[in-house]
């Protein structure tokens, strides 16, 4: 059981309100990714919930009981760090067995978990290194270990893969998914990298300023982002948000078209502009094209077969039914 | 420091220090060395230098090993040895040693995580902290003699009276622990310093990781944080233990190596200053060495494999 619900929850530093009241509701077994730009509060809002900073006001429920002033270890809730946090003088066996020390718990059934956790993530063979001499992919593992052989009702990860490189965040990714559908265990994730959120999640929370934009699944929010800022920041390339003249003739204070959902045509369409930089990835050719009233520059997907070059005059034209409508309040007109 | 040239020059030039270092060490201990086998009782009238006052002579005695001194072979050695107070001083030195490295690792770590507590006036707080290790021994051994443990005038003996006791006489009645106070209070601060830069990089992260995993304060103190400083613990050992080793001004100053507070350097001292005996002297700081050596040789083992992860 994970079922975890926000009631008004706010926390203030002094007199700088990080997180106005807010409410959330996290159902058991869901994968939440809490993701917003750098300083939005996604990381004191996991770290509210884990117990290692006061609620100023409000209300944390954890299975329907009042958590608000339980201590982090009693919340029945496993984090893992951006860091790694793991115990530098303690063996991989020594670090992963460190909650079931703590708790007391029998050393033969302390032995099992270890093995389960060391076999689900291959760290058989590690178990007697300390984590100095792991690489980052391994330590990373080594952490999750830690949190699964409590059992937790929840996994809360705090910007967990920051720290490896490209490749093997790709990996990771993969493996925390799985991870969750084998465990079906309620997950927390904090990121500020939208393609994390976007793969990872069955729920995303995107989050400025310690306020919730917007709640849904992975595609509602690519579909209908409730606002200029969620339209902006889920979805690579970022949505292209176009101002005046053409936002008028839609009787719209903004609107928006992904970079997907422009056709693109060398003779003939409905906005005019030269190409700056293309870039050419081999499947798809990413586009910035100037001189596009309202929008500038104006970034395009074209399929990989798309020839243009630097200085090239292109005719771009939105598809009508992909176009995102904003208010002069940055809301989404239906 | 790759290729073959860049080595040999990378030695040539750190040849002058090597040098430098070696004459600095090796002219005393041979001439220690040297003395603790002869003869050497100056008001009896044994001379060095017969030759003349100038360096180059004393160079040339210093050469030939003093040839108008007695060479006497072990026996200025077995003489110290057998000195009831050779064993007595040796204890007192471990105690000594002992006793102030309890204390200041001990208070120190307390100290250090006070410290590292968010404070107000946190800078002022910190220089007044590592203020006695600033004071020179003679004057904070007179200070404590004098101010503190004075059994008519010190504060102490003021503080007793208040509560209608009788003033403890500290330097005669407890002389070692008296010793040991005068001694932690200089060496405290400089073990409160170390472990303070190592409180300071603790990351907060394993804490917190440590708190979630169900750990209470004392067992984050003892898993997490107690490991993390047993590096800096080690150096705050190893070097106290040099320099308490040769501790000898507060017990010129307060005891006078009385009431069985002679340490083995004070009695090296007395035999050579007051029983103006220095081939028996010399003899002694053989020993001190040898004593200096097997400490150092524990703390290697003990604590020195620390150094090493």
């Amino acid at each position: 059981m994970g079922r975890i619900t926000l009631q008004k929850v706010q926390k203030k530093f002094g007199d700088v309100e990080v997180i106005p009241p807010l409410d959330l509701e996290i159902n058991d077994g869901e994968f939440v990714v809490f993701v917003g730009p750098s300083g939005c509060g996604k990381s004191t809002l996991l770290r509210l919930i884990a117990g290692l900073e006061d609620v100023t006001d409000g209300q944390i429920d954890i299975d329907g009981e009042d958590a608000t002033m339980v201590p982090p270890a009693k919340r029945k809730l496993a984090m893992v760090f951006q860091s790694y946090a793991l115990y530098p003088h303690m063996t991989v066996r020594k670090n992963i067995a460190f909650p079931m020390r703590m708790a007391k718990m029998d050393p033969a059934e302390q032995n099992r978990r270890i093995e389960n956790a060391a076999a689900a993530l291959n760290l058989t063979d590690y178990l007697d290194r300390r984590p100095g001499q792991l690489s980052g992919g391994q330590r990373q593992r080594v952490a999750i270990g830690r949190a699964i052989v409590r059992e937790p009702a929840a996994f809360l990860f705090d910007e967990p893969l920051s720290n490896l490189d490209a490749a093997l965040r790709v990996g990771m990714r993969m493996e925390i998914s799985e991870l969750h559908k084998k465990l079906d265990t309620t997950m927390i994730y904090v990121t500020h990298d939208q393609v994390e959120a976007m793969t990872m999640a069955d729920k995303i929370v995107v989050l400025r300023a310690g306020h919730i934009e917007q709640v849904g699944s992975p595609l509602e929010l690519y579909r209908t982002p409730r606002n200029t800022f969620v339209a902006g920041f889920i979805g690579s390339p970022k949505m292209n948000l176009i101002e005046g003249a053409a936002a008028a003739e839609h009787n719209a204070q903004t609107i928006g078209i992904r970079p997907e959902h422009l056709d693109v045509s060398t003779t003939a369409g409905q906005w005019q502009g030269t190409v700056g930089v293309a870039e050419h990835l081999g499947s798809d050719t990413f586009i910035h094209v100037h001189g596009v009233a309202g929008c500038d520059p104006m970034t395009v997907r074209a399929g990989g077969d798309v020839d243009v070059k630097h200085g090239d005059t292109i005719y771009l034209t939105p598809q009508a039914e992909h176009l995102h409508r904003f208010d002069t309040q940055g809301l989404r007109i239906a | 420091m790759a290729t073959q040239s860049s080595r040999s020059a990378a030695r040539i030039m750190m040849a002058p220090a090597v040098f430098l270092l070696l004459v600095w060490m090796l002219v005393p201990l041979s001439l220690t060395l040297i003395l603790s086998f002869k003869r050497f009782l100056p008001l009896r009238g044994d001379r060095i230098g017969e030759r003349g006052d100038g360096f180059g002579d004393f160079l040339l005695d210093y050469i030939t090993g003093f040839p108008t001194l007695d060479w006497v072979g072990f026996q200025n050695f077995s003489a110290f040895a057998s000195s009831g107070a050779f064993t007595d001083a040796v204890i007192t030195t471990l105690v000594i040693v002992g006793g102030v490295l309890a204390v200041s690792v001990i208070f120190g770590i307390l100290l250090a995580m006070l410290l590292d507590q968010p404070m107000w006036g946190q800078g002022v707080v910190r220089i007044l902290v590592i203020a006695p290790f600033f004071v020179m021994p003679t004057v904070s051994a007179l200070v404590w003699k004098n101010m503190f443990m004075d059994p008519t005038n010190g504060l102490f003996a003021h503080l007793w009276r208040a509560f209608g006791a009788d003033p403890v006489v500290w330097l005669s009645d407890v002389p070692m622990f008296s010793l040991i106070l005068i001694i932690s209070w200089q060496w405290l601060p400089f073990a409160t310093l170390i472990l303070l830069t190592a409180f300071q990089s603790l990351d907060s992260e394993q804490l917190e990781a440590a708190e979630m995993d169900g750990a209470g304060p004392l067992a984050r103190f003892f898993f997490i944080a107690l490991p993390h400083l047993s590096r800096a613990i080690t150096i705050v050992i190893l070097i106290q233990t040099i320099f308490l080793l040769a501790v000898f001004a507060e017990i010129f100053v307060t005891t006078g190596g009385a009431f069985g507070t002679r340490t083995l350097t004070y009695l090296i001292y007395q035999r050579v200053l007051e029983s103006q005996n220095i081939g028996l002297g010399s003899a002694g700081g053989v020993y001190a060495i040898i004593l200096a050596n097997i400490v150092a040789i524990f703390l290697m083992r003990i604590v020195g494999k620390n150094l090493d992860r």
